[in-house]
């Protein structure tokens, strides 16, 4: 049981800094997913968690214990990783049982763990065949019963199903999901997929640039992001915004008077998600220019006021492009940005 | 038609003419590089497998006869099978000195980035670049005054640096092949960089390490310069051979050229493979 934490962490590589005075705390058993495009650091940062890397600044924590200048096999960790890492040369069974065997327990134990981390991710029946023999998924169970076996205080998963294709990708998310509530370790899983990170986190740390944004529950993340960035990175379509100018008292958005903060300011950022929009008699206008049916939806992309501008709305709407429609934003669902800052406005 | 259209169809021709004719040019440049190989490997050995009246007689055979008496005489002649073990001694040394050194170098080439790595890159081939025989005297004078001339283990030491370079490159580019994820993998599973190397990177690399061993102890076992200029007493069979040449009779001359050349073409035919790894192409 650990809680991590990390203290003004920072990573240079010689040109340029990868990470920039990270601040995180993971609660004992929470399971964090560390959320960003190619790039932002995750990565990085999971490395130094792991001891794959080194921090140039700052202090890492694990269960309260300084481990900075720790080599991996001293951190109590086990690591999930992209291409998972299965040993080509030994057995599923050898596989699972590597890190027990080097930790120089006795045989008959090492059978027991292996088999019940085995049975948890269903692979009890491959653990004679080779990593050759197995598909990408099979191969991918392995490397997280390995994990698993290893009965680890920090579980470190570096886009663990990115490698796999999308319907294996949703049925092991869900799996992985029930495995790790059931193992109750605190993990701490690193991807670019937003649906991923929606559906398994506790807790979601958005990165961006080297920084985290916002670290907050997976529904906080999405209804009030932290920032002009995180609107725009998570949600698919992804939040619409639009110049609001103050006049008397109101904000102003595309011709219509909202209400909104009380900023010294002339002109801020209206927002608002494609799906918290009603067609109304009243509200933001616009030209539609492509109507894509999705089904459940249709997603509706227009011009309002020289900006794009996309709706979520029912699919039995009859709407056409070319035509003009006006949408009703929810008001306790509108948000607004200092296009200075790009941080929320409250 | 116009002349157009007829001139579409002359255009193929031609153009089928060519392809032909590069084929062909392929398929005799091809055949005469195998005869340029093959057939004195062929002569030596027909001479190898008839007896000595045979090999020295009129007309030339082309049909061994299965005769061992030129092998029997070769094997018998007085210092061969002393050549012989020198032979096997200094290549056996070769290879572990080769792959010892070598090895670890193969590693830190693939696996980490240092100032003048690509210097070094080059630095191993140009060991290559420097003509034996210029070599030769400045060795020979100095292992005199450090009293290493005429040993095994001196020779074995140069055929070393000779063999050292494509250990290096060769090995390089095997490490090269085992992906760092498995090593970091294994560190995080209770391995320290060493044990991790034991138990992960050997043995996925074992093969190729083995191959390239093999190919210290071909060139060790083909070498006669060195051989020659470096010992008196303990000569290698090429460098024995070589200085016996003018007094030993002809089918002592067969005789020793195939069994110079068959172990080493047996040999570097088992590794083919991992030669090619050498130069990056992939073949797994």
């Amino acid at each position: 049981m650990a809680e991590i934490n990390i203290k003004g962490v920072e990573k240079r590589f010689a040109s340029f800094t990868a990470l920039h005075s990270i601040d995180l705390t993971v609660k004992d058993q929470e399971f964090l997913v560390l959320l960003g495009a190619s790039g932002c650091g995750k990565t990085t940062l999971l490395r130094l968690i792991a001891g794959l890397d080194f921090a140039t600044e700052g202090e890492i924590q694990i269960g309260g214990k300084r481990v900075n200048e720790l080599p991996p096999r001293s951190r109590e960790i086990a690591m999930v990783f992209q291409n998972y890492a299965v040993f080509p040369h030994l057995t599923v069974f050898d596989n699972i049982g590597f890190g027990l065997r080097m930790k120089k327990m006795p045989s008959d134990q090492i059978r027991q763990k292996v088999t019940k981390a085995a049975e948890m991710m269903h692979i009890e029946q491959l653990l004679e065949r080779y990593s050759g023999q197995l598909s990408g998924g099979q191969r991918q169970r392995v490397a997280v019963a390995r994990a698993l076996a290893m009965e680890p205080e920090v579980l470190l998963m570096d886009e663990p199903l990115s490698n796999l294709d999308a319907l294996l990708r949703m049925e092991m998310r869900a799996e992985l999901k029930g495995v790790l509530q059931e193992s109750k370790t605190t993990t701490i899983y690193v991807t670019h997929d937003q649906v991923e990170a929606m559906s398994m986190a506790d807790r979601i740390a958005v990165m961006h640039g080297g920084h985290i944004i916002q670290a907050a529950s997976p529904i906080s993340v999405y209804r009030d992001p932290a920032s002009r960035f995180v609107g725009s990175f998570i949600g698919n379509p992804p939040m619409n915004f639009l110049p609001a100018k103050r006049s008397n008292g109101h904000w102003t958005a595309a011709g219509v008077a909202f209400d909104g903060p009380s900023v010294d300011k002339e002109t801020i950022e209206f927002a608002i998600r494609p799906e918290d929009l009603d067609p109304s008699d009243t509200g933001l206008s616009g030209r539609v220019r492509v109507v894509e049916p999705l089904g459940a939806h249709q997603l509706v992309t227009m011009d309002v006021d020289g900006h794009l501008f996309r709706a979520v709305l029912e699919s039995d709407l009859p709407i056409g492009s070319g035509e003009t429609i006006t949408l009703a934003p929810k008001p306790d669902r509108i948000r607004w940005f200092d296009p200075e800052s790009e941080q929320a406005l409250q | 038609m116009t002349a157009a259209d007829m001139a579409v169809p002359a255009k193929k021709v031609r153009m089928a003419d060519h392809r032909t004719a590069s084929r062909w040019l392929m398929a005799a440049t091809i055949t005469i590089l195998c005869l340029w190989v093959l057939v004195p490997i062929y002569l030596i050995l027909v001479n190898t497998l008839s007896s000595p009246a045979q090999v020295n007689g009129w007309p030339r055979q082309f049909l061994p006869s299965f005769d061992l008496g030129s092998l029997t005489f070769f094997a018998n002649y007085q210092g061969v099978a002393r050549a012989l073990l020198n032979s096997v001694v200094v290549a056996a040394l070769t290879m572990i000195f080769s792959i010892g050194l070598g090895a670890p170098a193969g590693y830190a080439l693939a696996r980490f980035d240092f100032p003048g790595k690509n210097v070094f890159r080059v630095v191993v081939l140009m060991t290559r670049a420097f003509p034996l025989p210029l070599l030769a005297l400045p060795l020979a004078i100095m292992f005199i005054q450090i009293g290493l001339d005429d040993t095994r283990f001196g020779l074995a030491l140069v055929h070393t640096m000779l063999a050292m370079p494509f250990a290096i490159l060769i090995t390089a580019s095997l490490f090269m092949g085992v992906p760092y994820e498995l090593e970091e993998a294994a560190w995080t599973l209770g391995c320290n960089r060493f044990t991790a190397f034991v138990k992960v990177v050997l043995p996925l690399v074992m093969p190729g390490i083995a191959a390239s061993a093999v190919f210290a102890f071909v060139i060790s076992w083909n070498e006669v310069f060195a051989a020659a200029v470096l010992t008196i007493q303990n000569r290698t069979l090429p460098a024995f051979l070589l200085t016996s040449l003018n007094e030993a009779p002809t089918e002592l001359k067969f005789a020793g050229g195939a069994v110079l050349v068959l172990p080493a073409l047996f040999f570097i035919f088992a590794v083919r493979k991992y030669l090619f790894a050498m130069w990056g192409i992939a073949n797994r």
